[in-house]
């Protein structure tokens, strides 16, 4: 069949399994877009502000595992994509991005609305392409498909220049795609899982790590079985939350730098580590040449960069975090079948357990209300059945501690690149993926206002996403640090001429809430929760609340302030 | 940190040579010489790249580059298992008594004179890298006024028979 390359562009997409595409129209993509209303069974949802598509896409294939997708224009259309492209490469989530680009015979030319978009996004990307030939389209478009999801998920870029999206060709969709130079191994190394079971038997001391490959690689069953199997106690990177359930009491909390004391100190005293799909971000590590000081290192991830790049590693297993501890739990329970896991376990889970009931997190209540309260209170609320995504800073950090996340694909947060305006946008994409879902986006009163236009898309698409703004007029972890840190010297943090986020949610046509009292939250909350409209709730809260325990920069995990 | 040759074998696309040498820049890795050239077949290309590194750094640099997409096949060689040569001219100034001194440098390591002037020659001396820094140290006396060296190209060794 003889076929345009827009039209090509959209078939392909479906046969990806592409239901829902966020985009923004412009004049290099504007064939596609005049294709687009022929292909019903993509629901195209208009953004308001081209990096917003790219965080949508994001939550969309977070919550839902597939791969995400969107469409900007060329130059930028292009450029705006490029935080969400960073954001979605540091967290490894697998997106197509596709960008038009001017006629191939302009290119190089300095163009209108023309920029080398494979050029700046090749160190953010897993892959991208530029497609100068109509021919080469399905194959690409096959291609970045099964890069994205494969291996090591990430973010890959289509640049289709306008004549290639006008040009004819006979359509032929590739079934099989096989490329010479790429084959991510998914199959662990039965050698080295010997070695990690056998150590799990002669250590007294074990831990796990649990990062977001567990959620990747959909290892939270398998995960949560072999520690309790094995009576090992567990904790998460921020990426890992949700991996283990955190109301297991084998849970230890988040490790790193806001982690709890529990798993900072298990980290320091155990004698074997193994880490299921983290990549030792400093973050989580704290001074490197004080990290897990006793601990032999079991590493296992998908990607052998990860293996070595921080911190030396004694049992390296790399392959899908599934199949290993599948394979970890089988040698275990054959061949060490004799052995007496509990009471193996029982002197080590005693010390872990005093960690956690000695020094738990704690927060003062008072006259106004804690921003770690209103995230117990929307837990409560919503039975942790919810999908939370967070903007970034205090507010992240508090529904990491306090959320209690239980089930994977839960929490959809910026963790490698930290990129504030990502929640609100990813909490539009979890929606689009789940229209029955409760999803409510944790923000602050700054990080809202990164992204804020959304509110429109999400107006305009019947999209009950619900904006929590945990209110304290400050960048608050930026102010932290300065109080903490940079002497109080509150260079730049104090938000003022902040809009009320009440009446601006209803110029939007969305609710608004505001909520400013401890007595008012619960049966505020609940209102503004149950209502079916978009809403933004806006919490005034402690202006000068802090986030603890904190590991200051550069320290080790032992050496947390816990107040 | 230890000199090392590493060689990549890399399909014949548009940005791949920028994949590469990107990740050098972008994850502070040296690069101290690059070269790229065809292979036998027209769809993959040949870089040999020398480095500086421990060995911490050089397992990520090998690991980075299988992870790029187009990279096919990476190789470090160590001294035994490959042959290494590099290229060079040098243009030196030439002038009076100098000048016999020069040819006879050239004679002694079987370099060519290429080009040749009044008071300067061009000399073409290919070599490894040691063989090559030695015939700079003993032209630097007589004046140089231009260095253009290939970088390093590598091959491993035939397997030798017993």
């Amino acid at each position: 069949m003889q076929a345009s390359g827009a039209y090509i562009l959209l078939e392909s997409l479906k046969r990806e399994g592409v239901d829902t595409l966020f985009g923004y129209p412009g004049g290099a993509v504007i064939d596609i877009y005049d294709e687009l209303p022929k292909h019903p069974d993509i629901k195209h949802v208009l953004v308001r502000h081209e990096q917003a598509a790219v965080h949508a896409a994001d939550g969309y294939a977070r919550a839902s595992g597939k791969v995400g997708a969107c469409l900007v224009t060329s130059g930028p259309g292009a450029t705006n994509t490029v935080t969400g492209i960073a954001a979605a490469n540091a967290d490894s989530i697998p997106l197509v991005v596709i960008t038009g680009q001017v006629p191939t015979g302009l290119i190089g030319n300095d163009a209108f609305q023309e920029v080398d978009i494979v050029g700046i996004t090749r160190p953010c990307t897993k892959h991208n392409f530029l497609v100068k030939r109509v021919e080469d389209l399905a194959p690409t478009i096959r291609q970045a498909f099964y890069l994205a999801k494969s291996g090591r998920p990430g973010p890959v870029l289509i640049d289709l220049p306008k004549d290639v999206q006008q040009a004819v060709t006979e359509f032929e969709w590739p079934e099989d795609v096989s490329m010479r130079s790429y084959n991510p191994n998914y199959k662990p190394h039965i050698n080295q899982l010997k070695r990690v079971a056998k150590a799990i038997t002669k250590s007294k001391r074990p831990a796990l790590l649990c990062g977001g490959g567990v959620i990747m690689s959909d290892a939270s069953g398998i995960l949560t079985e072999l520690a309790r199997k094995l009576k090992i106690p567990v904790a998460c990177t921020l990426m890992g939350l949700g991996g283990f359930p955190a109301t297991d009491p084998l849970f230890l909390g988040m490790v790193g730098m806001h982690g709890s004391y529990a798993a900072n100190m298990a980290l320091n005293h155990t004698d074997l580590l193994i880490c299921v799909g983290a990549r030792f971000d400093d973050r989580v590590t704290g001074k490197l040449s004080a990290f897990a000081p006793n601990a032999e290192i079991a590493h296992i991830d998908i990607d052998p960069t990860s293996i070595r790049k921080n911190v030396e590693v004694q049992i390296p297993v790399v392959g899908d975090c599934r199949l290993a501890l599948e394979g970890i739990l089988e040698i275990c329970e054959t061949k060490f079948a004799d052995q007496d896991w509990a009471k193996d376990r029982e002197e080590w889970l005693k010390e872990t357990t005093e960690w956690k009931e000695s020094k738990p997190l704690v927060y003062q209540t008072g006259d106004k209300i804690k921003p770690q309260q209103v995230v117990e209170a929307v837990r409560e609320l919503t039975r942790g059945d919810a999908i939370i995504a967070t903007e970034v800073g205090q507010h992240q950090m508090w529904v990491a501690q306090y959320y209690s996340f239980t089930k994977p694909r839960t929490l959809l947060t910026s963790g490698g690149l930290g990129a504030m305006g990502y929640g609100f946008p990813a909490a539009i994409g979890a929606q689009m993926a789940y229209p029955d879902k409760m999803v409510i986006v944790f923000a602050g009163d700054g990080s809202i206002q990164m992204n804020i236009q959304e509110l429109a898309t999400a107006v305009a698409n019947k999209l009950p996403v619900k904006a929590i703004i945990l209110n304290n007029g400050h960048l608050g972890m930026v102010r932290q640090w300065q109080e903490l840190f940079y002497n109080k010297n509150y260079s730049s943090t104090n938000m003022e001429a902040q809009p009320d986020f009440v009446k601006l949610a209803e110029a939007y046509g969305a609710e608004g809430y505001r909520i400013e009292k401890p007595e008012d939250l619960l049966p505020e909350l609940e209102k503004a929760l149950s209502t079916p409209n978009p809403a933004f709730i806006d919490i005034r809260v402690e202006r000068e609340e802090n986030v603890y325990p904190i590991v200051p920069a550069g320290a080790a995990l032992d050496e947390m302030l816990l107040v | 940190m230890q000199r090392h040759v590493i060689s990549v074998l890399v399909e014949n696309e548009p940005g791949a040579l920028s994949r590469v040498v990107g990740l050098f820049s972008g994850r502070g890795f040296n690069i101290d010489s690059l070269n790229v050239a065809p292979t036998l077949d027209e769809k993959v290309s040949h870089m040999t790249i020398t480095t500086y590194g421990d060995n911490i750094i050089m397992e990520q640099i090998m690991k980075q580059l299988h992870k790029i997409v187009p990279v096919i096949k990476v190789m470090e060689f160590t001294d035994q298992a490959a042959v290494e040569r590099e290229m060079m001219f040098v243009k030196v100034q030439a002038e009076g008594p100098a000048r016999g001194e020069i040819l006879r440098t050239v004679e002694i390591f079987r370099c060519k004179v290429v080009d040749v002037s009044h008071n300067e020659m061009t000399i073409e001396a290919t070599g490894d890298y040691e063989k090559l820094e030695a015939i700079l140290s003993l032209l630097r006396r007589f004046g140089i006024k231009e260095v253009a060296r290939t970088g390093s190209v590598a091959m491993g060794r035939s397997r030798k028979g017993d």
